[in-house]
């Protein structure tokens, strides 16, 4: 297994909003994490990242306990985060901004075909080569994430965990961020962890489907399996 | 020339030099806080405790430049220690145990300060070389005050380049905004937060060593002038380096002005620009709305 979380329990102060939820994901797998509103699936992800504590439970990520460990050893593990609202630097350029997520500032072997430079990068996202000195303020919602997400894959992270980024983009844009997803995952072959709720898009990209209900995994299975069973959806995400 | 002119001009780079010096301790407070969230309150007794340690090194070495140089070093390698002990083990405390911590230092350092040096003023001399006045196109400048000026638009320089021109200085940038996201890039921000905060001590450290000449060295210096930098991060906006420095240069100019002109007024005039300010633009000048 790539990642594997057993067991955890994470509060906000009183509220105990993961509850001993468990999951994981095998190499080179697109897996969604779905669920109505304030489930926990944004903190699960977070947990994932060390960017809240968990009080028990187990991340374990390829094979090495990373249980509680500040995001930056998180991310050097080789896990890279795609928050949600982006959360680009807005004084930074494109440029900066990418610059960033290099791991120790320096990529050690560019020529290496599968190690990610600021010019592949800009090969997969012409529009960021474009506005490559605009400050990350006035970029539009589409290329934010754009930019959020090559910032992530700078670092050469071998699990992406994706939250929500379709939310709030236009149709064109929701189809182009979709197709970047499965690139990166099938011909680059990072793993992925995403958390989307337009449902036609998570379950395109994804092999392997979590629905969380309060707190808690309360389904999982194959896409197919989910698309056929009309009653779990409509326990899990019809509003 | 005309005298009066002159004293105009005397009192303006007085008030100017004034002014660097605020925006030194100013910066150090104001970054520390944007990308730390912490109200640094110690900050105006470790810019008075570089005042001490150049006294010190003065008295052992007499050299002025020794104690110019090694003083805020010293005053930087304190920060970092007070950093790493004290508030590392605090964070995410809340911002009432923050102050209460720094609030704690803050009377710590000045209770060593009168055990070591006593409370009275001490005195320090400044190398003839920047003694008097020089006569530049007629008019005559006191040349200390335009050595601070100097010596902190260099230190200004310094800072710009490394802000915008280094990777460091966008990490640090970069934090202010979002230090969570920093940090999940694979960026060691503890690390980060050290070097910043030994940075800002050093600053302070320079402050206070260039206000040492003029003001002497002695406990209420921290109150006296941390009190001005501490209404001038609040007025130029919490976490905003451009807002630091207009407004201490305003403030410099005020109070130096504001003596000659309305002395009666003068000690309270900054609180009324502030008030202003945060009346009109309740975050300040360059402040950015949470
Ligand atoms: N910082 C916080 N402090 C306290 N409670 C929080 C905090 N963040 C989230 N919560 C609460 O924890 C629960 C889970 O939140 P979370 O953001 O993980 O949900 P989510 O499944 O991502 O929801 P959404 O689909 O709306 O993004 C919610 O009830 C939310 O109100
Ligand atoms: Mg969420």
């Amino acid at each position: 297994m790539l990642l594997e979380i057993k067991d955890l329990n994470t509060f906000y102060g009183e509220s105990h909003v993961l509850q001993g939820l468990s999951l994981n994901i095998a190499k080179g797998e697109l897996v969604a994490l779905l669920g109505r509103n304030g489930m926990g699936k944004s903190t699960t992800l977070k947990t994932i990242m060390g960017l809240v504590k968990s009080k028990s439970g187990h991340v374990i990520f390829e094979g090495t306990d990373i249980t509680g460990l500040p995001p930056y050893k998180a991310a050097r593990a080789g896990i890279g985060y795609v928050p949600e609202d982006r959360r680009i630097f807005p004084q930074l350029s494109v440029y900066d901004n990418l610059l960033l997520g290099i791991k120790g500032g320096k990529i050690k072997n560019p020529n290496d075909p599968n190690v990610w430079t600021i010019d592949r990068i800009y090969s997969h996202f012409p529009k960021l080569k474009e506005r490559c000195n605009q400050q990350g303020r006035f970029l539009s919602g589409g290329e934010q994430q754009m930019l959020a997400i090559g910032r992530s894959l700078m670092g050469n992270p071998r699990l992406l965990l994706v939250d929500e980024p379709t939310e709030g983009l236009a149709p064109i844009m929701v189809q182009e961020v979709r197709n970047v997803l499965e690139e990166i995952n099938k011909k680059a072959g990072v793993s992925i962890l995403l958390v989307e709720h337009n449902l036609k898009v998570a379950l395109s990209l994804a092999h392997r489907v979590y629905l969380m209900g309060k707190a808690h995994i309360g389904y999982q299975g194959s896409v197919e399996e989910l698309r056929n069973n009309n009653e779990v959806r409509a326990k899990y995400l019809e509003v | 020339m005309d005298p009066t002119t002159s004293m105009y001009v005397a009192q303006g780079i007085h008030g100017i030099a004034y002014g660097m010096v605020l925006f030194l301790i100013a910066s150090g407070l104001t970054i520390i806080f944007g990308m730390m969230g912490i109200l640094n309150l110690a900050h105006a007794a470790i810019f008075m405790l570089s005042g001490y340690f150049c006294y010190q090194i003065i008295f052992l070495t007499g050299s002025f430049w020794a104690g110019l140089v090694l003083a805020p070093i010293g005053t930087a390698i304190f920060g970092i220690f007070l950093e790493r002990v004290f508030m590392r083990s605090i964070r995410g405390a809340g911002h009432l145990g923050e102050l209460i911590l720094t609030l704690g230092i803050s009377l710590v350092i000045l209770g060593l300060v009168k055990i070591f040096w006593g409370t009275q003023s001490l005195p320090m001399q400044v190398p003839d070389i920047l003694q008097g006045m020089v006569n530049l196109g007629g008019l005559d400048y006191p040349i200390y005050r335009l050595f601070i000026i100097g010596m902190s638009l260099v230190v200004l320089i310094l800072m710009v380049l490394l802000l915008y021109k280094t990777r460091l200085g966008k990490i640090v940038r970069a934090a202010v905004s979002d230090r969570d996201m920093v940090n999940a890039l694979g960026i060691n921000i503890p690390l980060v937060f050290m070097l910043v905060f030994g940075a800002g001590c050093w600053l302070a450290g320079i402050a206070g060593v260039a206000i040492a000449p003029i003001l002497t060295v002695f406990p209420g210096l921290a109150d006296q002038v941390g009190m001005d930098a501490f209404i001038v991060v609040v007025t130029g906006g919490f976490g905003s380096l451009a807002g630091a420095f207009v407004v201490s240069i305003i403030f410099g100019l005020l109070s130096s002005y504001g003596v000659q002109f309305i002395s009666q007024l003068a000690p309270v005039l900054m609180v009324i620009f502030m008030a202003i300010v945060l009346s009109i633009r309740p975050n300040g000048l360059f402040g950015v709305k949470e």
